[in-house]
């Protein structure tokens, strides 16, 4: 621990994370983020003023003890900080990377008034490769206790919550759809963002604790929910299966080729490896040629990135609000620009228009003006009459957002749902309407984060350890 | 992985795969299909299953070589692996008694009627199958049909077996004088669009198993829409079998040719020895 006086504490100033030129990283789909050195990450710790009441573990979703572990960053005691972390987060290398700190943490930090609160998630990032670099141990598994789990998902919330199944002595089988491991942190987002080591990473260290991973198991299509209850005698379930179907904007010119969903555009870039020669699977040529995503969530920026890496110029983002309301994380609008994105607010698609070979050639964009608040609090978008650009365009990308895909839902007619089609669960247990099958994630929320959907993922694997004990006890 | 019970070749650039697959077997319904990749690089492509056994827990995969993914797979034999394979997908086809119903096979697409001919026939419908094909050694699974079917027509291009024709000059002649009852349809878009215009002027109830690219065949990427009667339906989730009379199979056959070029040149990789593009068998001009 430091004896730096609260004052000079405040007077440093926030250690930046070191990045590479954006001239450079624009070139290739390696890491952005190069990562705080230990020099770097204990000085950053050191601004941390202690507070009495520390408002950035009420910031973090799943209550992660932050004051502890910045405060053994800060005096070099790393794989302990790494211990506390793993205490209530089981994929900090990923949320250091993913989480939105600016509204969680970092946000609620008391620094963040003067606009330097500390670097959370760059600290947080910096524990969990290290303690990953020097070969963390894995943890002693707990007793057996004969009972079986089917984790269906293998993206944040269903590694989450087969995680601490298996540490609580269950038997875990994690259904995978895909033919890789991940979910959407595989074909989501890109490497350059969170390189596919650390997810992969993440699922070998839960391999070595006994956890089953199958790929290429349709759960709904090859075995249904009841199947797994009943015929392969699973005595819980937990429904991790995201949001996997994607919105559409709903208008003239949308079928044309060159014109993608996000998911479309990612998974073939990020899961099949589109950009790289050797992969059999096709994209439309990016390489000069202009593009526009339309959208401005982590999932816009993360295609418009992808796309600058393509070779893609101009990259566009077009999105019908105004800056002040984007809702992606602050760093990747930064990182977007810096790599030559081009930003365009307060305009809306209305019209995408071909060639005769059904082609995309281009897209009117209305303008658009900001009008009364929504009842999320957001100023309304509304279309300025008579007003338009016509912007030449060879591939668009459509980045609004998903719906729970329904693959599942409709083989488990049993399972309430909302009018948005999201599964009715317990926000404390995840449990569902259907007698020993949870939920959480994304198919409960919609599209929401990786920490919202890993935080549902072990309140549920929490809820699944105490149901399979009480039915133990009932039964005896 | 799953192994490769029985590989054959039946007609020049067609292979016949039985598959080690004993769910996909159990679960499978006539008009499902499996999601295959090949290699490490391999690309997902979707097949849709031509017959499943679940007592032998295996399924049947009829695959022409047309690009690289076919072609690689087209490559391998009895007791080789596939290294992914997912399914059964997609919504099954209707069955139901509909009365006198006619399957439309062209091509590979005649592998694909087959499972249908079967449920159609247990449901007690009258099925008659009309099947096409370049000349007699190219025309698939004719004897398999003539097993399930009340009647089978077949057609070739160059006459040299059955009727000298297209599949939908025998069919005009069915509608025009039997009463059908349905029209189920497989094959290259061209034929199957050409069936729908066959069948509209009789307000036949017409389906078409339609065959769009695919990515991940689970609704997640939205590639394989379709236009149906001015609405978009993802063919993986919502299909493949759509109203023929609503299907707008211009945009298909546009959406089908995205990567025709980058697919040319891949496949030409694989050298001389590699399948040459197919002529649309059997279809309508």
């Amino acid at each position: 621990m430091s004896d730096l006086s609260r004052r000079e504490r405040m007077k440093r100033a926030p250690v930046a994370m070191p990045e590479r030129a954006p001239d450079v990283r624009r070139t290739d789909f390696e890491e952005v983020n190069d990562g705080y050195t230990p020099e770097m990450a204990v000085a950053e710790a050191e601004r941390c003023l202690f507070c009495a009441r520390p408002t950035c573990v009420t910031g973090c979703p799943v209550g992660v003890d932050i004051l502890e572990f910045v405060r053994l960053v800060g005096a070099g005691e790393f794989l302990e900080a790494a211990d506390v972390i793993a205490a209530d987060n089981s994929m900090p290398a990923v949320c250091g990377r993913v989480c939105p700190q600016e509204t969680q943490c970092e946000g609620a930090c008391v620094l963040a008034k003067k606009g330097k609160p500390i670097h959370i998630g760059h600290l947080e990032r910096f524990v969990a490769d290290h303690a990953r670099n020097l070969g963390s141990t894995v943890p002693t598994p707990a007793a057996r206790t004969g009972k079986r789990v089917a984790v269906v998902g293998s993206g944040p919330a269903g590694i989450a919550c087969a995680g601490d199944l298996v540490g609580a002595g269950h038997e875990v089988t994690v259904f995978e759809a895909l033919h890789e491991l991940g979910g959407v942190l595989a074909y989501g987002i890109p490497e350059f963002r969170l390189p596919k080591a650390i997810v992969a990473a993440e699922i070998d260290r839960l391999r070595k604790r006994g956890v089953e991973f199958e790929t290429n198991a349709v759960i709904g299509m090859v075995d249904t929910v009841d199947d797994l209850l009943t015929v392969e005698g699973f005595d819980a379930v937990f429904l991790g299966v995201g949001a996997g179907l994607p919105r559409f904007l709903d208008i003239p010119g949308e079928n044309l080729i060159g014109v993608y969903s996000a998911s479309e555009f990612l998974t073939r870039v990020n899961l099949m490896r589109a950009y790289s020669g050797e992969s059999d699977t096709p994209l439309i040529d990016v390489q000069g040629k202009s593009v526009v995503v339309f959208g401005a969530g982590n999932t816009a920026m993360d295609a418009a990135r992808t796309a600058v890496r393509l070779g893609g110029a101009p990259v566009r983002i077009a999105y019908r609000r105004s800056p002040d309301e984007i809702p992606a994380r602050n760093e990747e609008v930064a990182h977007a620009e810096a790599e030559g994105v081009v930003l365009t607010t307060l305009v809306a698609p209305t019209e995408l228009t071909g060639d005769e070979d059904g082609r995309l050639t281009g897209v009117r964009l209305q303008r658009m003006r900001l009008g009364e608040s929504d009842t999320d609090g957001r100023r309304r978008p509304e279309p300025k009459p008579g007003e338009f650009i016509d912007v030449e365009v060879d591939v668009a990308i459509i980045a609004i957002g998903n719906m729970p895909n329904p693959l599942l839902l409709r083989a488990t007619p049993d399972l309430d749902r909302t009018e948005r089609e999201t599964v009715v669960a317990d926000v404390d247990t995840g449990l569902t309407s259907k007698p020993g099958v949870f939920a959480g994630g994304d198919i409960v929320t919609g599209g929401a984060t990786v920490i919202m959907a890993m935080g549902a993922g072990r309140r549920a694997a929490r809820a699944i350890d105490e149901f399979l004990r009480t039915e133990t006890a009932r039964r005896s | 992985m799953s192994t490769i019970l029985e590989a054959r070749v039946l007609v020049p650039d067609v292979k016949l795969f039985r598959v080690h697959a004993p769910k996909i077997a159990r679960k499978h319904r006539a008009g499902q299909f499996v999601i295959v990749r090949v290699s490490p690089d391999g690309e997902r492509i979707p097949l849709t299953i031509a017959a499943a056994d679940p007592e032998a827990g295996s399924i049947t995969l009829v695959v022409q070589a047309v690009g690289k993914t076919t072609t690689l797979l087209n490559a391998l034999e009895t007791g080789d692996e596939i290294l992914d394979l997912a399914g059964p997908l997609g919504t099954p086809s209707e069955v139901a008694r509909f009365g006198m119903v006619v399957v439309v096979g062209g091509g590979v697409g005649t592998a694909v009627t087959y499972p249908s001919a079967v449920a159609l026939s247990q449901a007690g419908n009258t099925v008659i199958a009309v099947i096409g094909a370049r000349s007699r050694t190219h025309l698939l699974f004719e004897t398999e049909l003539a097993a399930v079917c009340d009647e089978v027509h077949p057609c070739t291009d160059d006459g040299s077996f059955g009727r000298h024709g297209f599949v939908t000059d025998a069919l005009a002649d069915l509608v025009a004088t039997r009463k059908v009852d349905r029209v189920l349809a497989a094959g290259p878009i061209a034929m199957m669009a050409a069936v729908a215009e066959t069948t509209r002027p009789y307000d036949v109830p017409t389906v078409a198993s339609l065959n769009p690219i695919m990515v991940d065949g689970t609704g997640m990427c939205g590639g394989c829409r379709v236009s149906v009667g001015g609405v978009n339906r993802f063919a993986c989730l919502d299909g493949p079998d759509f109203d023929a009379h609503l299907v707008d199979f211009h945009l298909l056959e546009q959406r089908n040719r995205a990567y025709a070029g980058w697919e040319a040149a891949r496949r030409d990789e694989l050298g001389p020895c590699a399948a040459v593009p197919v002529v649309v068998d059997g279809a309508a001009s």
